[in-house]
């Protein structure tokens, strides 16, 4: 228990306890505010309410099982969960994704950026008040989430990824599908914009509010969209390609304004980019090809195989009871989710367990910046800045 | 007894109004929140209430029965007898509000009685108003302290300094009107509206005529009033984002009933009050010689009604073809009974009425507009805007319409 103390009897301030349960701390924050009227004088986070013990759990599935419970953790990012996740495993292995697998994985990520925004968007405008951009949002989002269904046959938990590539080949109709939205979407974000960007109560809402410079961000380690609006253009996608980024065109979008408003208008930006390269991906994917490396003992056989060759049931077999274990070792794989540097550790003593899991998440190490950006605000900041520092709590605790 | 109650016949008729406009107006709170639901659902690409009864018609009778029938807990530790108090306060002082609002211009004849369409009218009557609405904050201030918790408290903080500061831009909003009609008394106020340039009636209504068209003071009006019903983008007080549900967190049941009628009886009379103070209130906006606008409300209810006939028709529910094209068929019905000559007299009648209802329901639907709209305000930006922005303006409104007022008495 996080507890903030005051002097009792000579106190000028008021203890707030906002949360866990809030209509505004998105999920199960609690923050212990000191208040003088409604100014904050000190704002405490306190984790844990959401605690899920993902990265213990890991240490006893195989490294194929694991790839279920990383969709459990920044539960709007599934599938950048799996990508990391198998991208470290993949690193641990050595193993090749054919170019196939890596567009679709960039694609779908994309999508799920996407719509991660969406929900940002819509949650943190109803925050400040404004009700009708949720609804819209989540109008879009369920679209995203009909593709994710459609290619894995889940609206959320997808675990489409697997070490090796992916799980399932595209469906038959994906590109009709994929196409209706990317025609769709651009006018959309447009409306968006219409209902916030010039609203005068929208920007004294956010404008100058949470500011944060980037010395300040960057000694926080604040990743993503947070640091990006304080003028830092720092994106893994560029930095440090993985699953061929370095093949696609687009901009990073960076603001210099370093508050609530900066940091909204780069996610707004964000999804156009992202809009973007989904279309360049569609057009790069392949009709036919191979979506796993070959790998035996790792990838699991093609069904065709398995019916004419033994070696392949064999492998089967083994993949699906023992697992594979790869060589000792460890490996590190960092990618750029929704909310930031999304990093994954895997450690390997050589049996087909992981030794150790371990995540870098964006939403904790970026929670850290909340007393920074809130304290000597008002209270209704504090909802403001909590919206755009865009914490997703089962990430936080993990 | 008969002598009985023609000596007390006053009294008697104004119980029965009282009884009569407490039903209508709690009627009309119940489908205005339906009526807000359903607009704002269809702003936000909803459906909106639509299983309790065709359109979720009967939703407003479900709520009710949902607030008498919960749980009402008293939390520990609140001061009893003001926690008790302040919905009682909330909502009575709302209803009575609406006692001074005239909402025609003829009385009707019963049993050789005038009975006119308001419960009084004293000379004074926009004062009354805003003197009861002005005690509204306690109801608001009373709730939050006596509930002994932190979210309500800071809920009415915000909420009695948004009220008493934002009552000052209402009240001087209307003093340009005040001045134009050299009363204050509501019925003379729209009746000194009545006579437009080349007779043409929408001419004569104050926010676009007089010596000082009072458009200024309708939008500070507006504004003022919306902060003051605490309603978005000023629904600080109740801002579920920050503070849970504002100064009415501690309350349930029909407790919460309460502060919830009373918020849109205040909004009834808000947009009362606009039609009445600014466009004219029952006048029409047509020229007087325009006889044929009289069939307007025929010329409304027989489409809508044989459009909730086909609408009855295809519904997907039972109840839904059986009730509505019932509702229909009357509606449809009442619009071509109102075009008979021999009925001439209700027709004439009701335009009153009509006009302002329907100017009303022009303003809730802005109201609700707005909702599906704005984002919140920040309470030291909305007090910067009271005090800033409102208040001078409405002060420079009232001087210059004194200003002409008297260049057009003294040319």
């Amino acid at each position: 228990m996080t507890t903030v103390e005051t002097p009792i009897g000579t106190a000028k301030t008021m203890v707030l306890n906002m949360g866990p349960q809030h209509p505004s701390t998105h999920g199960v924050l609690r923050i212990a505010l000191e208040l003088d009227g409604e100014t904050v004088v000190k704002a405490v986070p306190d984790l844990g309410y959401l605690h899920t013990g993902i990265e213990k759990s890991c240490e006893d599935k195989t490294y194929s099982q694991a790839i279920t419970l990383t969709d459990r953790m920044d539960y709007l990012n599934p599938l950048g969960n799996n990508l990391v996740y198998c991208l470290a495993v993949e690193k641990l292995l050595g193993l090749e994704v054919p170019k196939r697998a890596q567009y679709v994985r960039v694609m779908l990520v994309e999508l799920q950026r996407i719509s991660s925004h969406l929900v940002w968007l819509g949650t943190h405008a109803i925050d400040l008040g404004a009700m009708s951009v949720f609804l819209y949002c989540f109008r879009e989002r369920e679209e995203i989430l009909k593709i994710f269904e459609l290619f894995a046959g889940q609206r959320m938990m997808t675990s489409y990824f697997r070490i090796g590539g992916l799980a399932l080949e595209p469906p038959a109709g994906w590109r009709a599908a994929i196409d209706k939205f990317l025609k769709m979407m651009p006018s959309r974000v447009d409306d968006y914009e219409t209902l916030l960007t010039k609203n005068r109560i929208w920007m004294g809402r956010t404008q100058g509010i949470g500011y944060i410079s980037t010395e300040d961000a960057v000694a926080l380690s604040m990743t993503g969209p947070t640091l990006r609006a304080s003028g830092l253009a720092y994106d893994n996608r560029k930095l440090f390609p993985y699953s061929s980024y370095e093949e696609f065109e687009f901009d990073v979008p960076t603001r210099t304004d370093s508050d609530c408003f900066g940091r909204y208008m780069v996610r707004v930006a964000e999804m156009r980019e992202s809009l973007k390269i989904v279309r360049q991906a569609f057009d790069k994917i392949a009709d036919q090809g191979p979506i796993r490396s070959e790998a035996p003992g790792i990838v699991p056989p093609a069904r065709e195989k398995m019916k004419t060759e033994m070696e392949a049931l064999i492998y089967h077999f083994k993949i699906f009871t023992e697992g594979f274990a790869p060589p000792p070792g460890e490996a590190f794989v960092a990618v750029e989710s929704p909310r930031g540097e999304l990093g994954c550790f895997v450690a390997s003593d050589g049996s087909a367990k992981p030794l150790r899991v371990h995540f870098r998440s964006p939403s904790f190490i970026n929670l850290q910046a909340l007393p920074k950006l809130t304290e000597g605000q008002l209270i209704s900041d504090v909802v403001a800045c909590i919206g755009t520092i865009d914490i997703v709590l089962g990430e936080v605790d993990r | 007894m008969i002598d009985f109650l023609s000596a007390h016949a006053e009294i008697i008729i104004t119980l029965i109004k009282i009884v009569l406009l407490l039903f209508i107006v709690l009627t009309v709170n119940a489908y205005l929140t339906w009526f807000e639901r359903k607009v704002v659902a269809h702003m936000q690409s909803r459906w909106g209430p639509h299983r309790v009864g065709p359109h979720g018609l009967l939703q407003p009778l479900a709520d009710g029965a949902k607030f008498l029938l919960k749980e009402d807990p008293t939390p520990a530790g609140v001061d009893k007898f003001v926690y008790f108090l302040a919905p009682l306060l909330a909502l009575g002082l709302a209803l009575t509000s609406i006692a001074v609002i005239p909402f025609g211009p003829d009385p009707i004849r019963v049993l050789g009685h005038q009975v006119y369409l308001y419960i009084a009218n004293p000379s004074i009557g926009l004062l009354v108003l805003f003197a009861i609405t002005a005690l509204g904050v306690y109801g608001v201030a009373l709730a939050g302290w006596s509930s002994n918790s932190k979210y309500p408290l800071l809920g009415s903080l915000r909420s009695s300094a948004q009220m008493i500061s934002y009552e000052l831009a209402l009240t001087l909003s209307v003093v340009g009107v005040l001045l134009m009609a050299n009363s204050f008394n509501l019925t003379e106020i729209i009746n000194a509206q009545s006579h437009p340039a080349w007779g043409v009636g929408i001419l004569g209504w104050n926010i676009f005529s007089g010596p000082f068209p009072q458009i200024l003071g309708f939008f500070c009006f507006f504004i003022a009033a919306i902060a003051e019903t605490n309603r978005v983008p000023f629904d600080l007080a109740e801002a579920e984002s920050e503070l849970v549900a504002g100064f009415h967190t501690e309350y349930s049941s029909f407790k919460f009933a309460m502060f919830f009628i009373a918020e849109y009886t205040s909004m009834i009379t808000v947009s009362c009050l606009c039609s009445i103070l600014f466009f004219g209130g029952w006048l029409s906006p047509f020229p007087q010689s325009w006889t044929f606008t009289y069939y307007l409300p025929s010329l409304l209810l027989i489409p809508s009604g044989l459009w909730v006939i086909w609408d009855g028709i295809r519904y997907e529910t039972i109840w839904g073809r059986l009730i509505l094209p019932g509702i229909g068929t009357v509606i449809a019905l009442l619009g071509l009974a109102l075009a008979l000559p021999q009925l001439q007299f209700v027709n004439v009648f009701i335009q009153g009425p009509f006009w302002l209802l329907g100017k009303i329901l022009v303003f809730l639907f802005v109201y609700v507009w707005m909702r599906g709209t704005l984002p919140r305000f920040r309470y030291d930006q909305l007090m910067a805007f009271g005090w800033k922005l409102l208040l001078p303006v409405s002060i420079a409104n009232v001087v210059l319409t004194a200003f002409f007022v008297l260049l057009r008495s003294n040319p």
